[in-house]
């Protein structure tokens, strides 16, 4: 095991975790201000990366497909929210499971109907390859342009949710939502902006992996369970604690993956290493938040006053 | 007076006349086919290309199977095994369907598959083929018009060793098909394994196993992942750069007309291992190509191979049990022998009523129109190939 290999599995946990974080910080606002269980939130990752596929060939460059993806995605999520989901909030979490499992099944076949099973999109000329980095490692250059988007919209989460009005609207509703209308937030447009926020981040993570990973029905749905993983380990409600659970969750995937299955290649026969090693591999994610949950009940950031 | 005479003469006769047609309507003049496959859900392309298959060759051939009108009965398992049961319990006791067919995959069919052969119908697989019903499991009212599960991977394993590779490094999902298919791999290739990883089924990134392999530097990469598994592996590994130093080698399905399709460009130049390809130069295959993409505007995949050649399986054993598709004896003695042009070139069935047919290595490139298309190599890498289970098998 060398240094240039735990240096590409450092910058492959820090990628999937950052990407894990733009989907989780959307659904644990969402959890958070407005109580809501959203299964559908893979959905909109899904209709995201769509778009972006649909819009590439359309305007000729991935940024603009990008850019109108999270737009459009943004905004079907808010009309959404305002004829549909605002119903729910008042309903039991069951209620909303249930509905929003339906939307799920909806929305992949509306999407299959207009865009058809699947869609290719690569990533823009050039960033389609490897680049050489350091200590000898060709790492793909796609991987760390989303790397640097997703520091850099964790960065811009972070000022707006600590530093401007709005984020302190977002972080009194996640503390206490009756407190905070009763202070004066106009809550059904905080909400509405907060669906069409999260949505925006999903279309950014499904654009930025499609070139990666593929664009077809049903992709919202794998990503959808490490994505409440993330949540439930940062602290429901915490943009914080969903960044930290996110990198943690990366980092685990990735190693255990690997690492696991190589550490016990060296201290078991073949057979059962080959048998063991994958499937704990699988379920390193959730040993971890079940270690989490034992260790801090709340989360690892929970938010204040609750 | 001779008018009355005559109108009692013609009453009885035009009475026996009735109901001789009505008799008729219930004997076997039309064959019903239950076909129950996953056409929904993020799965379903696979299904749905069998599905256009099967029922091109009914449209080409007038809506008859074997000389008489079919009726094809079509059920949407939904990827789901209790789905897949249920619909066909429900075409063998309620609507007595003659044969069935249709499934994908092989935990739906291996669950649906008694509600048939147990109640004296004949199941004819177009594509799951799993070792078991080819080995000690052996069915006679199984058969299998696509190719055993190992097959392809044989075949891979054959090239590799014909190309002179000295060493591989293969992946697969963590279950029972994956370790079947590196199995099939390993029994025909002469080199090294230098490792072999398991995958979650499922998994869509690949980041992890893309790093091992490169510390590992393995002359060929052998993969198994079928649907988008296989996608997302082959535009990440492409990413990667890896293709410098490695040589990726696929199972026919990973490098079919879909995944092509969704990956792009980057698949130029790859070889593949498949029984069927769509330059394969018999006239039954060129009819079918030409046809598929008139009806459908688009390329055939493996899967609409399969279904076509299903139906005209079925065709050619109804027309040789002289239409008696309910003496079961006689139709499966009809599909033993399946006297069919196969769109795959020579075909017959083993004792196990698997295939034993060629298999080729196909190579990506360009159709001269911007559009990428498989190539096969003329000779196949294994000729009159079948599977390692028949001799477990004790059917007669």
């Amino acid at each position: 095991m060398t240094g240039t290999f735990l240096l590409e599995q450092a910058l492959n946990g820090l990628q999937y975790g950052l990407m894990l974080f733009l989907l989780a910080a959307g659904l644990t606002i969402v959890f958070g201000v407005m109580d809501m269980i959203n299964l559908a939130h893979g959905s909109l990752y899904m209709a995201g990366a769509f778009l972006a596929a649909w819009l590439a060939p359309l305007l000729g460059s991935f940024w603009l497909a990008l850019g109108g993806a999270v737009v459009l995605t943004a905004a079907g999520a808010m009309v959404l929210e305002r004829t549909l989901l605002r119903s729910l909030y008042r309903r039991d979490h069951l209620s909303q499971v249930l509905a929003t499992f339906a939307l799920i099944l909806i929305l992949n076949d509306a999407v299959r109907m207009v865009f058809g099973n699947d869609r290719p999109l690569s990533a823009p000329a050039g960033l389609d390859g490897p680049v050489a980095l350091p200590f000898g490692l060709h790492y793909p250059a796609w991987r760390l342009v989303i790397i640097g988007v997703g520091l850099a919209l964790a960065a811009a989460l972070y000022v707006l949710v600590q530093k401007t009005r709005v984020g302190a609207w977002v972080r009194a509703g996640a503390s206490d939502r009756d407190m905070s209308t009763a202070m004066g937030v106009n809550v059904p447009s905080l909400f509405t902006a907060v669906f069409g926020l999260g949505a925006a981040l999903c279309a950014v993570a499904g654009a930025l992996l499609a070139p990666l990973l593929a664009v077809q029905v049903g992709m919202g749905e794998n990503i959808l369970i490490p994505a409440f993983v993330v949540v439930v380990i940062g602290g429901i409600g915490s943009i914080r604690g969903a960044l930290v659970g996110a990198l943690l969750v990366g980092v685990v995937d990735t190693l255990g993956r690997t690492l696991l299955q190589q550490v016990l290649r060296e201290g078991l026969p073949p057979q059962w290493a080959s048998a063991a090693g994958p499937a704990l591999a699988s379920v390193a994610v959730y040993v971890l938040m079940a270690a989490v949950l034992v260790w801090r009940p709340q989360g690892l950031l929970p938010v204040r006053g609750r | 007076m001779n008018h009355l005479r005559a109108r009692a003469f013609l009453l009885p006769l035009a009475a026996a006349a009735c109901l001789a047609a009505a008799t008729l309507a219930h004997a076997a003049d039309r064959v019903k086919v239950g076909f129950v496959s996953t056409l929904s859900g993020p799965s379903s392309a696979l299904g749905v290309d069998i599905r256009d298959g099967f029922m091109l060759a009914v449209r080409l051939n007038g809506g008859k199977l074997g000389g008489l009108p079919a009726e094809v009965l079509i059920t949407d398992d939904q990827f789901n095994p209790d789905v897949g049961r249920q619909a066909f319990e429900r075409y063998v006791k309620r609507d007595k369907v003659d044969v069935m067919t249709g499934v994908v995959f092989s935990n739906i069919m291996l669950a649906a598959l008694p509600e048939a052969v147990d109640n004296n119908v004949v199941y004819i697989s177009p594509n799951a083929a799993p070792s078991s019903i080819a080995g000690k499991d052996c069915n006679p009212m199984f058969f299998a018009a696509s190719w055993p599960n190992d097959a392809y991977h044989e075949a891979a394993g054959a090239f590799a060793t014909q190309r002179g590779l000295k060493n591989a490094y293969l992946i697969a999902p963590n279950y029972q098909a994956g370790k079947d298919s590196l199995a099939g791999f390993k029994r025909t290739f002469k080199g090294q394994v230098v490792g072999e990883t398991y995958t979650k089924l499922g998994q869509l990134d690949y980041a992890a196993e893309l790093a091992e392999i490169r510390a590992a530097k393995p002359q060929t990469l052998y993969i198994f992942l079928p649907g988008g598994m296989g996608i997302n592996f082959i535009k990440q590994f492409i990413g990667s750069g890896l293709s410098k130093d490695t040589m990726l080698l696929l199972p026919g399905f990973s490098a079919d007309q879909d995944v092509i399709s969704a990956v792009g460009p980057a698949m130029a130049g790859l070889f593949n291992t498949a029984h069927w390809s769509p330059d394969l130069d018999n006239p039954a295959n060129r009819k079918f190509v030409a046809e598929f993409q008139k009806a459908y505007n688009r390329l055939p995949t493996l899967y609409a191979s399969q279904g076509y050649d299903t139906a005209l399986l079925i065709d050619a054993a109804v027309r040789d049990a002289k239409g008696k598709v309910e003496d079961r004896q006689a139709f499966r003695n009809a599909l033993r022998a399946a006297k069919f042009e196969s769109v795959r070139g020579p075909f017959k069935f083993n004792k196990n009523q698997y295939p034993i047919q060629n298999y080729y290595v196909r190579s990506i490139g360009n159709d001269g129109k911007g559009g990428l298309v498989n190539k096969s190599f003329n000779e196949p890498i294994l000729r009159d190939h079948g599977d390692a289970y028949v001799q477990q098998c004790q059917m007669k």
